[in-house]
């Protein structure tokens, strides 16, 4: 029992991560039905601008985490800017082509700039480093931060999507593209505004898992990536509230099985899942099955 | 003194030309007709002049409060806040939103806060939000659309979602409204009430409004001018009277008996 829970409470911090980076897949394809698989890589940009930040400026947690999402948010809106937005009305693949293009850049210009090999997170220290033992269970502080923050930004998001200017201005160009710009709507910007936000949190997640498990390297990306995609058309891609449930269930699976025994299968679980879904419900949990009227 | 003035615009697909050489003036305070048969290059018209289209040659003026703004190359939702609102022939609407979202959102250009205000619900934050409620209020009443505010646009029947396609161009604040085929798939009775609607939110709104239509009727009734569209150009304008006698217009219509309207 006391190990299901501890396996629970692992797999919440696990799903918060996929959570963060999923909430960007799902946002960019809402608004231009696009799968930015450069969105990976933006999320280890995030790391490396945190490692920078507390190693070479010695700067704390909080600075660190703002800065990395700033920058990833500029680094989002300029991929969109010079890559995809010629292709607005290109073909899907494509742009889909572009974004795996603008991808193996990312993952190897860094590569090229901080070379391949692993580096290590500072050591964390004091209040930061203390853990919690509740029964058999132990909860470090770092799990902690790590679940607050990701909350935070996911109600912070909530709140924009729902209740602000751009928000409804995203959600009417996601609905329809052209009706929006004749309501007034500047779907460049708009466009732009998206990218910033989901880059923003996918730069959040890179600082984060860089605490949490201490290693980045170059291509730490990649799987974490592909595993939010899932994440996201679980739970219906382009639907916000969905990447955040999708997010945590792969989390949890993927915790559980490696907790009981399986870890080597952890992988093939996470990706028999995505089959099951396309083949079960393409649409995903929340999604709307739309039928072509005839 | 012409709120909007098309000069020579031509637009091609391909080899074929929608759109050719085509030149109209609508004047301040007009309601005027674009009639012509199906493929006749209407909505291309209207796609030109929202700025979906950029003309391939040809100027479209707007004069709004004594000032020209030429039309080429704007960008669709500049030209839709420079005061030009239109509706579409297949309706779109963003479904997924409630009937009194449509209205927010195309009054978002209106709003006079920033993200940081919005951030802070500081009280200029408030007092916007609910002044725009109360105008999207006060539109959606004029197809007594108030009471169904927070039904999903999806569930409104057929003749609604025209109406709040209408209500929707008139919250961007438009001094000139662009109507696409209003009476579409209506009733005479509900085209009966449209035109009394329409003829009054032109006064109301003091509007100009270029509308397209197949609805004889209805154009013959309400439009004080028509233009005539045929394969890209334009036959004839002139009042209703003039276009129903035009020998051109006949013939382009060729078995659809206009004088029978």
């Amino acid at each position: 029992m006391d190990k299901l829970l501890q396996q629970i409470v692992n797999g919440i911090t696990l799903g918060s991560i996929y959570a963060l980076i999923a909430l960007g897949y799902t946002m960019v394809y809402g608004i231009i039905k696009l799968i930015n698989f450069a969105h990976c890589d933006i999320y280890m940009i995030g790391a490396y601008v945190g490692y920078f930040c507390m190693t070479y400026f010695k700067l704390g947690l909080v600075p660190s985490l703002l800065i990395a999402m700033l920058v990833c948010s500029l680094l989002g809106v300029l991929i969109e800017r010079i890559a995809y937005r010629p292709l607005r009305n290109a073909a899907r693949i494509s742009v889909l082509i572009t974004a795996i293009g603008v991808s193996l850049f990312l993952e190897y210009g860094t590569m090229f700039f901080v070379k391949a090999n692993v580096r290590t997170y500072p050591e964390v220290t004091g209040m930061m480093a203390q853990r919690f033992n509740v029964g058999e269970m132990v909860i470090s502080m770092q799990q902690i931060i790590l679940v607050g923050i990701t909350i935070l930004l996911m109600a912070l998001l909530q709140f924009i999507v729902k209740r602000t200017r751009l928000g409804k201005a995203m959600r009417a160009v996601s609905m329809d593209r052209d009706a929006a710009q004749l309501m007034g709507i500047d779907v460049n910007s708009t466009v732009s505004f998206t990218f910033a936000l989901g880059s923003a949190l996918a730069g959040a997640a890179g600082i984060l898992v860089g605490l949490y498990y201490n290693t980045i390297n170059p291509l730490m990306g990649v799987v974490p990536g592909l595993k939010a995609f899932i994440a996201a058309v679980f739970g219906g891609i382009g639907i916000i509230p969905g990447a955040m449930i999708g997010g945590y269930f792969i989390g949890a699976v993927e915790v559980m099985v490696s907790g009981y025994g399986g870890s080597m299968f952890r992988d093939a679980v996470v990706f028999g899942i995505l089959i099951l879904i396309l083949i079960i419900k393409p649409s995903g949990l929340l999604g709307k099955n739309t039928r072509e009227k005839v | 003194m012409p709120i909007l003035s098309v000069e020579r615009v031509t637009k091609a697909f391909g080899g074929l030309a929608a759109v050719s050489n085509v030149s109209l003036d609508i004047i301040e305070g007009e309601l005027v007709g674009l009639i012509g048969p199906n493929g006749a290059g209407k909505t291309t018209l209207f796609n030109l002049l929202t700025g979906i289209y950029v003309p391939d040659s040809g100027t479209i003026n707007l004069s709004i409060d004594k000032q020209v703004i030429p039309l080429n190359g704007i960008r669709p939702h500049s030209i839709c806040q420079k005061g030009l609102a239109r509706t579409f022939q297949n309706i779109r609407l963003f479904k997924d939103l409630t009937v009194l979202e449509n209205v927010l959102i195309a009054m978002n250009q209106n709003i006079n806060y920033g993200l940081l205000t919005s951030f802070l619900h500081l009280p200029a934050y408030k007092r916007e939000e609910e002044k725009l409620l109360h105008e999207s209020i006060e539109l959606l009443r004029i197809f007594d659309l108030d009471k169904k505010k927070d039904e999903l646009a999806r569930n409104l029947s057929y003749g609604e979602q025209r109406h709040l396609e209408i209500i929707r161009a008139l919250a961007t604040n438009p001094k000139l409204l662009l109507l696409d085929e209003p009476a579409a798939g209506m009733n005479p009775a509900e085209t009966a009430n449209l035109m009394d609607i329409i003829g009054w939110i032109r006064e109301k709104f003091d509007l100009t409004i270029l509308l397209i239509e197949h609805d004889m009727t209805l154009v013959m009734n309400i439009c004080e001018r028509i233009y005539v569209l045929d394969h890209g150009m334009l036959i004839a304008s002139g009042t209703p009277d003039e276009v129903r006698t035009n020998k051109r217009v006949i013939e382009a219509y060729l078995g659809e008996d206009i004088n029978n309207a």
